[in-house]
């Protein structure tokens, strides 16, 4: 197997090369390009990161439980130990990520330094700072963080996030908040065609974000960044959900690792993601997983138990 | 003539490739139609065909699973333009030295993943590719690179094995092979359409 080429030697020899840039909006919002179309795996163990490579994920994400565990733990939600996120890094030959808490500049800096190649600022841990969330120009390691709305997401844009994630409500395994997020933020940029430019600067105040990014998602009639989705999706046939719903990819938190037969549900939601619209396919491989993650209803969460209003 | 071209899209950066195509045709005058392929039964119908950059663990899983493969093979041993970037690179070689990626062998080489390091090693640089007058603005992610000695041809077009057409830090980084271009990088990540118009429409 390929050698990691560690960033210390090389990276020094690298620097007297003409012209090498790295940690641009362009690296970073090119990694994330590159995970499109593809399935990021909520990982705990070496020996969970393994089975979901094996079954085709674009990435994982290294955490010390899955969010389900962490919201019947309850108690603060913190970075995983970089010990074991690094033990991650080394048995995996596709790109890991790790979550750090809103605002905690250090935690983020500690996942890179470990080597992570995405790092996710989470409202699915507890957020360290109330009012700002981390300035993630700064760093090389590209971010993604989540948004309900789009006012949140060119906010998180602004400050430097490279991916978008719904924010869904994490550890639900209910797939109605991640749809609800989706749409709001679809039908945002909707209703910005046929906006004049004072409008559309108009609008970008009312919903505080960034005016040079509201012109930029009007004229794309997208997010400017890669958009997933996040936050409740269980089975194959959410993912499909999602995907139908143009999103560009997604990440299975419990669905997978709280399955009764992982690697099936793992391997099965990579081909959904691919089959999206053919629904004999979603059929054949929905067919068989076993028990999905048992679940709660959003409708039953009462307001202070959800994640999703965390840093906005 | 309209050429039909297609994108292998079962993962990866498929959109940028879609446009990088139909903007180095219109370059060339040419008005060329292009697919999104996720399933088989599309690339025959193909003249022209893109592999794009992604995972390749798992763009090598699905092209397998969905029947894809054996139709790339018979595109490129019809002698039909291929361009492979990136993870495309990795899946097109004859070897990228990782029982977790099952090559097409395709393209006479070694590859090796990661090569560069992981994405804080990722960058972007101003490369020399033979055959454009000017430099080519590469991006490197999470990039492979191709083996010392794989491509010892350069330079000479002999007998079809593959010749250099760039390399990095002395690494071989983009290569040709008949009618396979390959690079390390992704040439449609900047909007600049010519290594998409040196592979299909110059050649």
């Amino acid at each position: 197997m390929s050698e990691e080429t560690g960033a210390g030697a090389d990276a020094d020899s690298d620097l007297d090369l003409e012209g090498l840039r790295r940690g641009t909006d362009l690296v970073k919002r090119g990694f994330a390009r590159m995970q499109k179309g593809g399935v990021i795996m909520d990982v705990v163990t070496p020996e969970q990161a393994r089975i979901a490579e094996d079954a085709g994920a674009v990435a994982v994400m290294a955490l010390e439980a899955v969010p389900a565990d962490i919201r019947k733990r309850g108690g603060v939600a913190r970075m995983a130990d970089p010990g074991q996120v690094r033990e991650i890094v080394e048995e995996v030959s596709i790109p890991v990520m790790g979550k750090s808490r809103i605002g905690h500049r250090k935690e983020a800096e500690i996942l890179e330094a470990v080597g992570v190649d995405m790092i996710d600022e989470s409202e699915v841990l507890t957020p360290a700072d109330d009012a700002y969330h981390i300035d993630k120009r700064e760093f090389t390691a590209p971010f993604v963080c989540g948004a309900r709305d789009l006012g949140e997401a060119l906010r998180r844009i602004g400050e430097g996030a490279a991916m978008i994630r719904t924010k869904g409500e994490a550890g639900t395994g209910d797939v109605n908040q991640a749809v609800h997020h989706q749409r709001t933020i679809r039908g945002a940029i909707a209703e910005l065609e046929g906006k004049s430019h004072e409008e559309r600067e108009a609008y970008a105040r009312e919903i505080e974000a960034p005016a040079e990014l509201v012109h930029e998602a009007s004229e794309m009639g997208r997010l400017p960044v890669v958009n997933f989705a996040a936050g409740g999706i269980a089975t194959p046939a959410d993912a499909a959900l999602m995907m139908h719903h143009q999103c560009d990819g997604i990440f299975v938190g419990s669905g997978i690792f709280g399955a009764e037969n992982p690697k099936a549900m793992a391997d099965a939601i990579v081909r959904a993601v691919n089959s999206w619209d053919d629904p004999e396919a979603l059929a054949e491989i929905s067919a068989g997983l076993g028990k999905g993650m048992r679940g709660d209803a959003n409708v039953d969460l009462p307001e202070e138990e959800k994640l999703q209003g965390r840093g906005v | 003539m309209t050429p039909t071209a297609g994108v292998v899209a079962v993962q990866g950066n498929v959109a940028e490739h879609v446009r990088a195509i139909e903007r180095a045709g219109a370059a060339n005058g040419v008005d060329v139609t292009v697919h999104e392929i996720r399933g088989s039964g599309t690339v025959p119908d193909c003249d022209l065909l893109a592999l794009p950059g992604g995972e390749s663990t798992t763009i090598s899983r699905l092209i397998h699973e969905a029947g894809i493969a054996p139709e790339i093979r018979a595109h490129v041993e019809a002698g039909k333009p291929l361009l492979a970037t990136c993870a495309g690179l990795i899946v097109a070689s004859r070897d990228a030295a990782d029982p977790r990626v099952e090559t097409l062998d395709l393209l006479d080489v070694r590859v090796e993943r990661n090569a560069f390091g992981r994405q804080r090693d990722s960058f972007e640089a101003d490369l020399d590719v033979a055959g454009l007058d000017e430099s080519f603005p590469a991006v490197f992610i999470r990039a492979p690179a191709i083996g010392e000695g794989e491509t010892d041809g350069e330079g000479d077009g002999d007998a079809g094995g593959p010749e250099t057409l760039a390399r990095w830090d002395g690494r071989p980084v983009a290569v040709r092979q008949g009618p396979i271009v390959a690079t390390a990088f992704h040439p449609e990540l900047t909007g600049d359409p010519r290594l998409h118009a040196l592979a299909f429409f110059e050649s």
